[in-house]
């Protein structure tokens, strides 16, 4: 097998603070996710992905671009519920229980599974009002104030805004805006945090600070990213998961599906399929 | 490997908030006003009009050539009204639509970014005038203004009111068709002068064509408010209900007749009454046809990119 | 000179000409239109100003010229522009809320609220006014009040309020809901904690300019009840007439002293619109965002 055209230095560094898979696995299954597939007005998005994530782990999902990663992570806290014409087919389990009964709450899920987003997206509102936003809209008792210092410390960012609180959000910088929707999504007290590409449209340093926050939150959180950035794949995540597109025989459809998952180390040292190895290598995508 | 197996987590039951449905109801309730507007509009125009035409034959009334509700000797023959609002919607958009479309082009094409941002709030404030304003405009000065300058009109006359009705339709056309013009991509003017084409050829053989179904539904809707307007025509085109092309006549349009009418003091259920809802009647079918129009001729021109 | 030469020199002058023409076609476009509206100001303004004076304020109407004052009009105006207010910001903005945020685009019922709006809007002014004789003053006998008046002015307006509404709710991010959304906010939580507080500006903007167009109307009020001579002060549910119909009035009469009180109710008229105006379009420029 060829060497891949990654840094390997830094993917032993990463190899050797890696968890075991067998670690891995010992933990609780936050998702299980079985057969599950998308379809946008019929048209079939995703097919066939089946995977556990884990607790306390960061998962990401990379793969070119239009194989539906975006898709499948809004399939965690329902967001494509919104989407008039989407249709979600097969299981996901959080925490054991089925994520798409029939008498479950989405609203109430989303508190629990957070998300943010590709491109930061404050409120046009103060800071404060931004983090207080969520706790305010679920009724959360306590002291309010606590808590967005509490998230903010969270996120790493309350050094830098704590005499500003009643300032706007849309004055911060981009890096500092994304941490703001990262604390925004802590202050409700959530069990896993869904990150869409969350540094793509951030400055090489910003996304440094991003990268480090996830690694101080899986302490205590459970994180689940996409990311098109092999990478920040390889320096953050515990478990990669690698998406492609199948496009139809008359080139009509494409479809995301999942090509292989497992630990990051394996993922991009050794991978078991010649799809996976193509596009860690840099071959295509 | 051990698998530690948990209990399945109790997720959290979908309640029925009841804010929620209350608000989605309200809503509607809000929007359903609209349509009961309508259905407003439509019951108290149909049901004195079906009225009128069991006193009125349809046939008299629609081919009729001369219309004189209030005499003795009664005729009803709407024509000269229709007529006399198409012969000022005529004249009026022959003065809306290029001046229009001139000044639409000129904000769009050449202006610098500053003289559009002070011309444009003058001319909503010429849209914003208040018609009856305009109407006694028209009547104190443009009339005798036109026979100032030797045209030998009426004191009530088409062509003041055509003129001051078209030049308040120019706001109308010139942002729509402005509006039309700016959503051109910029690649395709960036092509044109890329070929060598000047500034004339780039806005009249590129924008414009480009633009054409923002700016034929800009003369549409101009046409279509000249047919409704009231004021303008009342105090200066007259109440004389003739049929004539000259514009330098008096005339009656529908709406002159029907806000003269419904001020007066008309016992209800009399005919004359009665005039004003089969006259109202036709109207509103003329406008609506030219609605549906409209929109079916934006929907054809309209080009991809949009 | 080679002909080509030639030929190319003849073009460009000749290009040169035409350009210069048609910047002189649009230039007299700009000049007719701007030109119109200064002299119509300034000819309004020159014949009523002899008029202007307390009197027309606080006078009664009155037969003879001298004593006459348009009191009784202009409050009435302001009421039927607080009535419209009331009614139609409410109503516009709940119903632009329905269309954007809550309603179903692929259900008829919502297909036909669109559509009937959109011809709500091109409906001539005076039919509302037919609407307003037919069921309000003599239908439901209400009468020829202010009130009724108001209700008319409403519905005219109210296809307006509902457009500017929903332009502006349209122009709040979609980001925003999504990030709402993805904390657990329900719909109704979205909309009025984060949809609506953004699109206030340009909401408040649309109702001013919906609003300026009200107190302007004349041909519903000359349906509805605005009587010829009003000799005291309007209420809510008595005999009324508004300004612009006062105008109207005192422009019937062949009385050259009864042209420059319409030229100074005109005045008078158009301070109260165009300074409507000017706080939409100073409210629109103030709180321009960029997303």
């Amino acid at each position: 097998m060829e060497t891949p055209q990654i840094d390997s230095a830094r993917i032993a560094e990463v190899a050797r603070g890696a968890l075991s898979r067998g670690d891995i696995e010992r933990r609780e299954r936050v998702f299980t996710v079985s057969d599950l597939g998308v379809s946008y007005n019929g048209k079939p998005a995703l097919e066939d992905v089946s995977l556990d994530v884990f607790r306390n782990t960061v998962t990401a999902f990379i793969g070119p671009s239009g194989c539906g990663k975006s898709t499948f992570i809004r399939c965690f806290n329902r967001m494509n519920d919104l989407i008039p014409g989407a249709d979600v087919a097969g299981t996901v389990l959080y925490h054991g229980a089925d994520l798409y009964g029939r008498n479950v709450d989405p609203v109430e899920i989303r508190r629990r599974i957070g998300m943010v987003f590709q491109k930061p997206n404050p409120f046009p509102k103060s800071i404060y009002d931004n983090i207080a936003f969520g706790p305010r809209v679920l009724g959360m008792k306590g002291d309010l104030d606590e808590r967005v210092e509490g998230a903010l410390r969270q996120a790493a960012l309350w050094d830098e805004v704590k005499d500003r609180l009643k300032d706007g959000a849309l004055g911060l910088s981009g890096g500092q805006q994304q941490r703001l929707c990262i604390a925004r999504a802590l202050a409700v007290e959530p069990d896993v945090i869904l990150m869409d590409e969350p540094a793509s449209a951030l400055d090489p340093i910003s996304t440094t600070r991003i990268e480090d926050l996830m690694h101080e939150l899986k302490r205590e959180y459970t994180i689940v990213i996409v990311t098109h950035n092999m990478q920040q794949a390889a320096r953050v995540a515990d478990m990669t998961a690698f998406f492609s597109v199948v496009v139809a025989e008359d080139g009509s459809a494409r479809r995301g599906v999942l090509v292989e998952y497992d630990t990051t180390t394996k993922i991009f040292t050794t991978p078991s399929d010649k799809r996976t190895e193509d596009y860690v290598t840099g071959r295509f995508g | 490997m051990v698998v530690i197996e948990q209990p399945a987590l109790a997720l959290p039951r979908k309640r029925i908030r009841w804010g929620e449905q209350l608000v989605h109801l309200l809503l509607f309730i809000a929007a359903a006003i609209s349509v009961l507007t309508t259905l407003g509009i439509v019951l108290s125009l149909l049901m004195p009009a079906i009225d009128f035409f069991r006193e009125v034959s349809p046939w008299e009334f629609f081919t009729g050539t001369t219309w004189a509700p209030l005499f003795l000797d009664a005729h009803f023959g709407v024509v000269p009204l229709v007529v006399g609002t198409f012969v000022i919607s005529f004249w009026s958009a022959l003065v809306a639509f290029p001046l229009g479309v001139g000044v639409a082009i000129y904000l769009s094409e050449y202006a610098r970014p500053r003289t559009s941002a002070v011309l444009k709030p003058v001319l909503e404030i010429l849209a914003a005038i208040p018609t009856v304003v305009l109407g006694y405009f028209a009547l104190t000065f443009v009339t005798p203004f036109l026979r100032d300058i030797g045209l030998s009109v009426e004191i009530f006359n088409v062509l003041s009111a055509s003129l001051v009705l078209g030049i308040m339709l120019i706001p109308t056309v010139a942002t729509l068709s402005e509006d039309a013009m700016a959503a051109v991509p910029r690649d395709l003017r960036d092509g044109g002068y890329a070929l060598g084409a000047d500034k004339l050829q780039v806005s009249t053989r590129i924008v414009v064509p480009a633009a054409i179904s923002g700016i034929i539904a800009a003369f549409v809707l101009a046409f279509s408010r000249a047919v409704g307007e009231t004021m303008i025509v009342l105090i200066a085109a007259g109440q004389l209900a003739q049929i004539t092309f000259d514009p330098r006549e008096t005339i009656e349009t529908m709406t002159a007749f029907i806000g003269a009418t419904g001020n007066g003091d008309v016992p209800t259920g009399s005919i004359e009454y009665k005039t004003i809802f089969a006259v109202g009647l036709t109207l509103f079918l003329i406008t609506l046809v030219m609605n549906l129009v409209s929109i079916r001729l934006v929907r054809k021109y309209r080009e991809i990119y949009e | 000179m080679t002909s080509v030469e030639l030929q190319q020199e003849t073009t460009r002058r000749s290009r040169a000409w035409k350009n210069r023409l048609f910047l002189g076609v649009m230039l007299f476009s700009m000049f007719v239109a701007f030109g119109t509206l200064a002299v119509l100001l300034v000819d309004t303004i020159v014949t009523g100003w002899p008029a202007i004076s307390w009197q027309i304020l606080s006078s009664l109407p009155s037969s003879v010229p001298g004593e006459a004052g348009a009191r009784p009009a202009i409050l009435a105006t302001l009421y039927l522009g607080l009535i419209v207010l009331v009614l139609s910001v409410p109503i516009g903005v709940l119903t632009a809320i329905y269309l954007e945020e809550y309603a179903n685009r692929s259900r008829w019922w919502n297909k036909l609220i669109e559509v009937n709006i959109q011809n709500l809007a091109a409906v001539p002014s005076i039919v509302y006014g037919i609407l307003g004789l037919a069921f309000i003053v003599r239908g439901i006998g209400v009468g020829r009040v202010v009130f009724a008046g108001g209700l008319i002015l409403t519905l005219v307006v109210l296809p307006t309020v509902v457009v500017a509404s929903r332009e502006a709710i349209r122009s709040v991010p979609d980001s925003i809901r999504q990030g709402a959304f993805a904390l657990g906010a329900t719909k109704w939580q979205v909309v009025w904690r984060q949809v609506l507080p953004a699109a206030i500006p340009g909401m408040a903007t649309g109702s001013i300019l919906a609003l300026s167009r009200a107190v302007g109307e004349t041909a519903p009020l000359l349906m509805v009840g605005a009587v010829v001579y009003v000799p005291f002060n309007p209420t809510l549910f008595g005999q009324y007439t508004a300004l612009p119909v006062q105008i109207y009035n005192w422009t019937k009469q062949p009385d050259a002293e009864f042209q420059t009180l319409a030229a100074a109710g005109a005045i008078v008229l158009l301070v109260i619109v165009l300074s409507m105006n000017a706080v939409a379009i100073f409210l629109r420029n103030r709180y321009r965002r960029q997303w």
